[in-house]
């Protein structure tokens, strides 16, 4: 069925035929789970993902085939991994669950059965009669039917669906407006039947038969009727409305989408390093398999006398025998993918990203916000940023407009204390002055003007000033107009009305065709005839206005460039005001009733036009806007965020490219870029506008490749205009960005908001790749935020669009300095660290059992016994990483922040390149084997290492290596850590001591339900040798002396900032507590920074 | 992470436009040293300056323990000798071509050695074996500690690890398993041939040669030690003795009932695999004698070895090795030398830090950070 039909009140007819349509209900979900589906949904997902389908493989093979380990060391591991995302994931859905519950749970007023009932939002069903008070959201997507205006109409704001925060005015159908109360509600016999539900916000189709003393009264419906689920009610003290669509069928259900899954470049490393160890791992069991054949050949090795294999292993076939083998060292080998680290990386992640809200630098008290995280999956990101899209309204500048001076007939004023004092005069002089000259003529005219021609609504701050009735004026009246407040689609059109208002006269109102401004005092009311719209193209408005005294005028308002060319008298020369304000001109056109008919004629026929509408509209307005009288300009000026130029030079000596894209025209958007030092003075701005043909961009760029090639010794900036940036991207790319990357700052204007993420596509698409971040605060950033590596919302003024689509989240534009510089830099290094650290950690781990296997026939003999196999990864090695991961600094943040260059010591994922991965593997080799070769020297010379002559076995030798094993890997990791708090102090020695206390306990039992006791008793024997600790010792130092020798050589000879600004740092505060060793450390120390030469 | 939506945004509820000034500030983050991530916290560098000290004190430290562990090693009194008898003109080479799993008969060898200088204090006898893989994986596993352990019904119905030693006809094997069914069962008896050429044996105990734990925790007879032949072979379901023994575990030494059955302790030793294919085991101690004289004086021995165990298939080796025991074990050179060799490279280290230091530190730190 293409409609549905909606009974009001659900009073379906009585007879005929009606078949009921079954809807959904209002319940909103957006909860994954619920408690019966969570296991086996929570599981599918997870194994989803390569990793945990990978482990699960492993611990299937273990199942099916004769294998060395059992298959609890691959399960346990994966069960502790699961359970911890499920953990996770339950969490979040369980918070889901509460938000849900809450909005579904709302209470919200239903008519039925002839009164007003409260109920859940939850329990609305379509057909429902919903009332709904000032200043509530809508439960449903409603019909509406009445409000307590005698017109029927409401005011709503839908600032939370698409962000514009300026009221608009919904209808209800005449013959339903008149039941205002319940008991007439009762008495309604209505059907609306309207299209399925869909999700285009501005589109709705429907009709509302009407039945009225038993004649049936048709009326379309269109988006003016439809109040949508989640706008707000404003302005209006009540409605009823009839739900059409509920819950998830609702407009806004129907928009939510799912993000799309953006990655850091730290994943997709650590995904080439998960395919590089893969490869190791399918190597090293090939080899295995190969060489276990050749050894085996013989008879008398693979089958001696003491060692007969069974009447089944002889019989088996030779290729599932190889199969199995290979599946078998696979197994044994399998550890070396660290089982561990998705886990890890994302507990890290989801608890690291708190930091972000947590600090307090990041914090804006005047508007009360914190800094949000929508996405913990990016935080690393924050540390490799290229390019930073910022926007430029609302971003860079308050987008607080502010009325700075206007120019009447040539006059130029400024406001002082809310009078308009003429320029060049002292401020009192002026307001003397003012207060009588201003009362005249062309100013007045001008004041009115700007009144008047706008689409501003009021909205009363009291709900009970309504209370009388529909005529807004009369309330004015009795109240003051402090309570009004202004709401509109631009901030620069509210700021004009504010300006007005204070300079004297005031617009108070609006109702249905008449609007009423307060001259001085003296109420004035004007009747609306038509309003021209604003169009981007036009880039001016205008109306036409029944004067009181009855004289039809136009006045119109617009851009400079729009509205100039068009006039005819006034001071067009003169009327100049300062270049950084956003200047609009206002003009007027007084009509002669003959020509009111003709404008008023055309405008008529060209809005019922069925064809051609649009074309028809713009031929009329063109016609009426012209022959205009000048009659000033304003200028508004957007006030510079807070420390925008600091920020901006940060990001640059961070290496940062800062580009900034704006809707604004050229000339504002200059001026704004210089004033927050975008572009420098001292910059050679070069200019790319008004392109409108191929060629001549063409030849444009070409030029300017050229100037850029002549002089690269002074800074380049490079201006671009939406027209030609459509042309130069559309032909000519890469001449386009080859002059973009010689440019050191880079600003586009006139762009629309497409436009904006088609230039962050083209970025990061390039052939360097590079990390983009993009960070507005509109809806019109929506896109490019989400199209950049990194979106950052700012939470201004225009809604919560941005913010919501973003990764993160911040009050103000100079936040950005400290959360990328910081806690980017930060989260970097810990991720990057914990990922190599992961690696290594496991090759030090499984590299021993593959050397081993040449010493045992290749028969697959584990070297640790299993239940050190599965705890390597969860227990003895999991917290040291984890904690350095959250808590590691390996600079003071203040020097993080006043170094930006330390910002470049990372870019380019350089911890993750493929040399610091290599590093890292083969000193896992390298460790690797000395624990193996270390302990094979000591136990292989096949001496006793006990004082009473007794000897070891194969479970000795195997937890020599892992005795040894673990303790290095804990302090190489102690090595890496700068930053050492009491908690890695805790986790790292007690790491250690945990490993001892438990192989103590697990070695001191004989454990009735293990079929082998191996390891009674080993652990103990291995430390009651003397000799045991002697090799445990040199081996773990004979593992990281190189290493420490290593990382001083590289600090002294080659050093990077980052190296050298701990020095500074380490100098300044080595103050800092601890043992008298370090004291002494510290002073040798503070003798280095005192010979330094200054 | 997948779903972005959040039911509660809905309301479009932000604090900042519609909480007035008067509303608590209950958003700002709490000024802790946890959340602002200021936690005291130890900052170490690694610089030639810190790590300085340390490598002197290393290179000060290890070498002279090094020089320690090299002295004691090599004061300790090592003899080998091998008695596989492969090559014709070995003693043992008619035992080691005639010995087979099947021979009834035991063959019988004499080896003779001369000890140069005279053996001190406690000397522990060995056997070795080469080329003998004890840390294969179906080996290592073929055993069941339950029934070690004097599990009844492990005695009766033995772990399926034990396959293809775990039954013998109906009858389950005890002790079994491939590690017990290969059990050295060579005897080693030295005697001492003095200046008159008469020939006195020297006494070996038998008594400490497994772990204390074994032998009285992990390996226990079945229904104690007392009557083992009842618990082995009557109690209404008998046990066989493994397919290569020529004996039943319950005669391995009748002498001494606190060594028969499964707490024999030549069987516990051999039921420690070891970690390589060369490998040694302790045989026998020779308690030193009261009073100076040396436990072996220097002079010539005589070796009698009861050769049952056939290792020529594997190309196998045995030895016997006779050593005295410091407190750090057996002559084992490669501690010592570690020690010193990493103690003096960390000393020549420190030297070229120091060095470094003087040299180069000035200039880099002094040096600005590009930007």
């Amino acid at each position: 069925i293409d409609t549905r039909t909606v009974y009001v009140a659900n009073r379906f007819p009585e007879h005929g035929h009606y078949v009921p349509q079954r809807f959904a209900d209002n319940r909103i979900i957006s909860s994954k789970y619920t408690i019966w589906n969570f296991v086996p949904k929570n599981l599918f997902e997870q194994f989803r993902r390569i990793a945990n389908f990978y482990f699960l493989i492993i611990f299937l093979v273990q199942l099916m085939i004769d294998t060395p380990t059992s298959p609890v060391t691959s399960g346990l591991p994966l069960f502790f991994v699961i359970t911890v995302t499920a953990i996770k994931q339950g969490y979040e859905d369980w918070l889901r669950h509460k938000a849900d519950n809450e909005v579904n749970g709302a209470p919200v007023f239903v008519v039925r059965s002839g009164s007003l009932v409260q109920t859940r939002s939850k329990n609305i069903r379509v057909g429902d009669i919903v009332r709904v008070a000032k200043d509530e959201t809508f439960p449903a997507d409603l019909v509406l039917l009445s409000s307590d205006r005698p017109d029927g109409t409401c005011h709503v704001t839908t600032a939370s669906l698409d962000g514009e925060t300026n009221l608009k005015t919904h209808y209800s159908v005449p013959e339903t407006s008149v039941c205002q109360s319940v008991s007439q509600l009762e008495a309604l016999q209505a059907v609306v039947e309207c299209q399925q539900p869909e999700a285009d916000l501005y589109r709705f189709v429907g009709r509302m038969t009407v039945t009225q003393h038993g004649e049936e009264i048709v009326r379309p419906l269109g988006p003016e009727n439809l109040l949508l689920r989640g706008a707000r009610l404003k302005n209006t003290k009540e409605i009823f409305g009839v739900a059409v669509y509920t819950g998830m069928e609702s407009k806004m259900a129907l928009n939510y989408k799912c993000k799309s899954q953006k990655r850091s470049a730290v994943e997709k490393s650590m995904n080439t390093f998960l395919i590089i160890y893969l490869i190791i791992l399918l190597s090293e069991a090939i080899l295995s398999t190969i060489l276990k054949y050749a050894w085996q050949a013989e008879d008398k090795w693979d089958e001696p006398f003491y060692n007969q294999k069974t009447e089944a292993e002889r019989n088996s076939s030779p290729i599932l025998k190889f199969i199995s083998d290979f599946l078998a060292f696979l197994v044994l080998y399998n550890f070396i993918i660290p089982i561990s680290l998705y886990v890890t990386v994302e507990m890290q992640k989801f608890l690291g990203s708190f930091f972000i809200g947590w600090d307090l630098d990041l914090y804006h008290e005047e508007s009360d916000q914190k800094a949000q995280v929508n996405t913990s999956d990016l935080n690393e990101e924050l540390g490799q940023v290229e390019y930073v899209f910022t926007d430029k309204t609302g971003t860079l500048t308050e987008n607080e407009m502010q009325f700075r001076e206007c120019s009447i007939n040539g006059t130029k004023y400024r406001e002082v204390n809310g009078k308009l004092v003429p320029e060049g005069m002292t401020d009192e002089l002026g307001v003397l002055l003012a207060n009588t000259f201003l009362r005249t003529g062309e100013e007045l005219l001008f004041l009115k003007a700007v009144s008047l021609c706008h689409t501003v609504q009021i909205s009363y701050d009291q709900s009970d000033c309504l209370v009388g009735g529909g005529d807004p004026f009369s309330h004015v009246n009795g109240f003051s107009s402090n309570h009004m407040e202004y709401y509109a689609s631009s901030p620069d059109e509210k700021a004009l009305v504010e300006a007005t208002k204070r300079i004297g006269v005031a617009f108070t109102g609006s109702n249905g065709d008449t609007m009423e401004i307060k001259t001085f005092g003296k109420s004035e009311k004007y009747k609306l005839l038509h309003v021209l719209e604003f169009d981007p193209n036009r880039r001016r408005m205008s109306v036409i206005l029944q004067t009181p005294s009855g004289g039809k005028v136009l006045f119109t308002k617009g851009a400079e460039s729009a509205i100039l060319p068009f006039t005819t008298s006034g001071e067009i020369e003169k009327t100049r005001l300062h270049k950084g304000l956003r200047t609009l001109v206002v003009a007027c056109r007084h009509f002669s009733p003959e020509e009111y008919i003709n404008v008023d004629r055309q405008l008529n026929s060209a809005r019922t036009a069925l064809q051609q509408r649009e074309e028809r509209l713009q031929e009329a307005f063109n016609y009426i806007e012209r022959d205009l009288q000048l009659l000033g300009a304003t200028g508004v000026e957007d006030k510079l965020q807070d420390k925008v130029q600091e920020t901006i030079e940060a990001l640059r000596l961070a290496g940062i490219k800062v580009w900034v894209l704006t809707g604004d025209k050229h000339e504002t958007a200059v001026s704004v870029s210089l004033s927050c030092g975008h572009f420098h003075r001292t910059m050679n701005i070069l200019e790319l506008l008004q392109q409108h043909s191929d060629n001549e961009c063409a030849e444009q760029l070409r030029r300017l490749a050229r100037r850029l090639k002549e002089d690269h010794v002074i800074q380049h900036g490079l201006v671009v205009d939406g027209a030609s940036l459509s042309l130069a991207l559309r032909e000519h790319e890469k001449l386009f960005m080859e002059v973009c990357k010689n440019c050191s700052a880079v600003l586009c204007c006139r762009m629309a908001p497409l436009q904006k993420a088609k230039v962050v596509r083209l970025l990061k698409t390039s052939p360097e790749k590079p990390i983009t971040l993009a960070i507005g605060d509109g809806a019109n950033d929506v896109s490019m935020i989400q199209e950049a590596h990194v979106g950052i919302g700012i939470m201004g003024k225009e809604g919560r669009q941005a913010v919501r689509n973003s990764d993160y989240a911040i009050a103000r534009f100079k936040f950005l300095a400290k959360l990328l510089l910081v806690h980017g830099h930060f989260y970097y290094i810990r991720i990057a660290t914990l990922v190599q650290y992961f690696f290594y950690k496991n090759v030090c781990f499984i590299t021993p059992q593959f050397l081993y296997q040449f010493f045992c026939l290749f028969s697959q003999q584990t070297l640790y016994d299993s239940v050190y196999l599965t705890l390597y990864n969860i227990c003895f090695t999991s917290l040291p990483i984890l904690v350095y991961s959250l808590f590691e600094q390996l600079v003071h943040p203040h020097v993080l922040q006043n170094k930006p260059g330390l910002y470049r010591d990372i870019s380019k994922n350089s911890l993750l390149s493929f040399r610091t991965f290599l590093y890292w593997t083969v000193l896992g080799f390298c460790h690797a084997f000395v624990f193996f070769f270390g302990s094979y020297i000591l136990m292989g010379e096949d001496t006793t290492l006990m004082g009473n002559g007794q000897m070891f076995g194969n479970w000795t030798f195997g937890t020599l290596v892992f005795t040894v094993m673990v303790i290095t890997v804990t302090l190489k990791l102690a090595l890496e850590t700068h930053f050492w708090t009491w908690m890695n102090h805790f986790v790292t020695w007690g790491s250690i001591a945990f490993y001892f206390i438990f192989s103590l306990f697990y070695g001191g039992i004989i454990w009735p339900f293990l079929h082998t006791q191996d390891m009674y008793f080993v652990f103990v024997q291995l430390l009651s040798s003397g000799s045991a600790w002697f090799a445990i010792i040199i081996i773990i130092i004979t593992c990281l002396f190189p290493d420490v020798v290593k990382k001083v050589f590289y600090r002294h000879l080659q050093p990077t900032s980052t190296q050298k600004s701990q020095v500074m740092r380490g100098g300044g505060a080595g103050a800092l507590k601890t043992s008298a060793k370090w004291e002494c450390v510290m002073a040798s120390h503070l003798q280095v920074v005192a010979w330094e030469p200054l | 992470m997948a779903s972005s939506y959040n039911a509660k945004e809905e309301d479009g509820h932000h604090s900042g436009a519609s909480s007035g000034a008067g509303a608590a500030k209950n958003r700002k983050p709490d000024n802790t040293a946890f959340k602002q991530q200021r936690l005291p916290a130890w900052q170490p560098i690694l610089t030639a300056g810190s790590v300085l000290p340390a490598f002197f004190v290393i290179g000060l430290i290890f070498i002279p323990i090094g020089i320690g562990l090299y002295v004691t090693s090599n004061n300790i009194r090592e003899f080998e000798i091998d008695y596989t008898g492969e090559s014709s003109n070995s003693p043992c080479y008619s035992c080691a071509k005639n010995v087979t799993w099947n021979s009834t008969e035991p063959c019988f060898c004499t080896v003779n050695f001369t000890l140069e200088r005279p053996f001190e204090s406690n000397v522990f006898m060995y056997y070795g074996l080469s080329n003998f893989y004890q840390n294969h994986r179906r080996y290592v596993k073929s055993r069941d500690d339950r029934q070690l352990n004097g599990d009844p019904s492990s005695l009766r119905n033995p772990s399926k690890e034990c396959e293809p030693y775990r039954t013998s006809g109906d009858l389950p094997i005890a002790p079994c398993g491939a590690i017990a069914n290969s059990l050295f069962n060579d005897s080693l008896v030295l005697y001492y041939i003095d200046s008159n050429n008469s020939q006195s044996e020297v006494p070996l105990v038998k008594k400490g040669i497994a772990w204390w734990t074994d032998k009285h925790v992990k390996f226990k007879n079945p229904g104690g030690n007392s009557n083992l032949t009842a618990a082995f072979q009557d109690l209404g379901h008998s046990t066989a003795k493994p397919v290569n023994w020529r004996k039943a575990v319950y005669e391995l030494d009748p002498s001494d009932p606190e060594n028969n059955g499964f707490i024999n302790e030549d069987f516990i030793v051999w039921m420690r695999t070891a970690a390589l294919p060369t490998f040694r085991k302790l045989y026998r101690i020779i308690q030193k004698k009261p009073g100076a004289t040396p436990t072996l004086p220097s002079g010539n021995y005589v070796l009698h070895i009861t050769y049952n165990y056939p290792v020529l298939s594997f190309d196998g080796r045995k030895r016997m090795i006779l050593s005295t025991i410091s407190w750090m074990g057996g002559k084992n050179p490669f501690l010592g030398i570690a020690y010193i060799t990493v103690g003096s490279i960390c000393f020549f280290l420190g030297v070229v830090l120091l060095i470094i230091h003087h040299k180069y530190d000035n200039r880099n730190t002094s040096a600005d950070i590009p930007s």
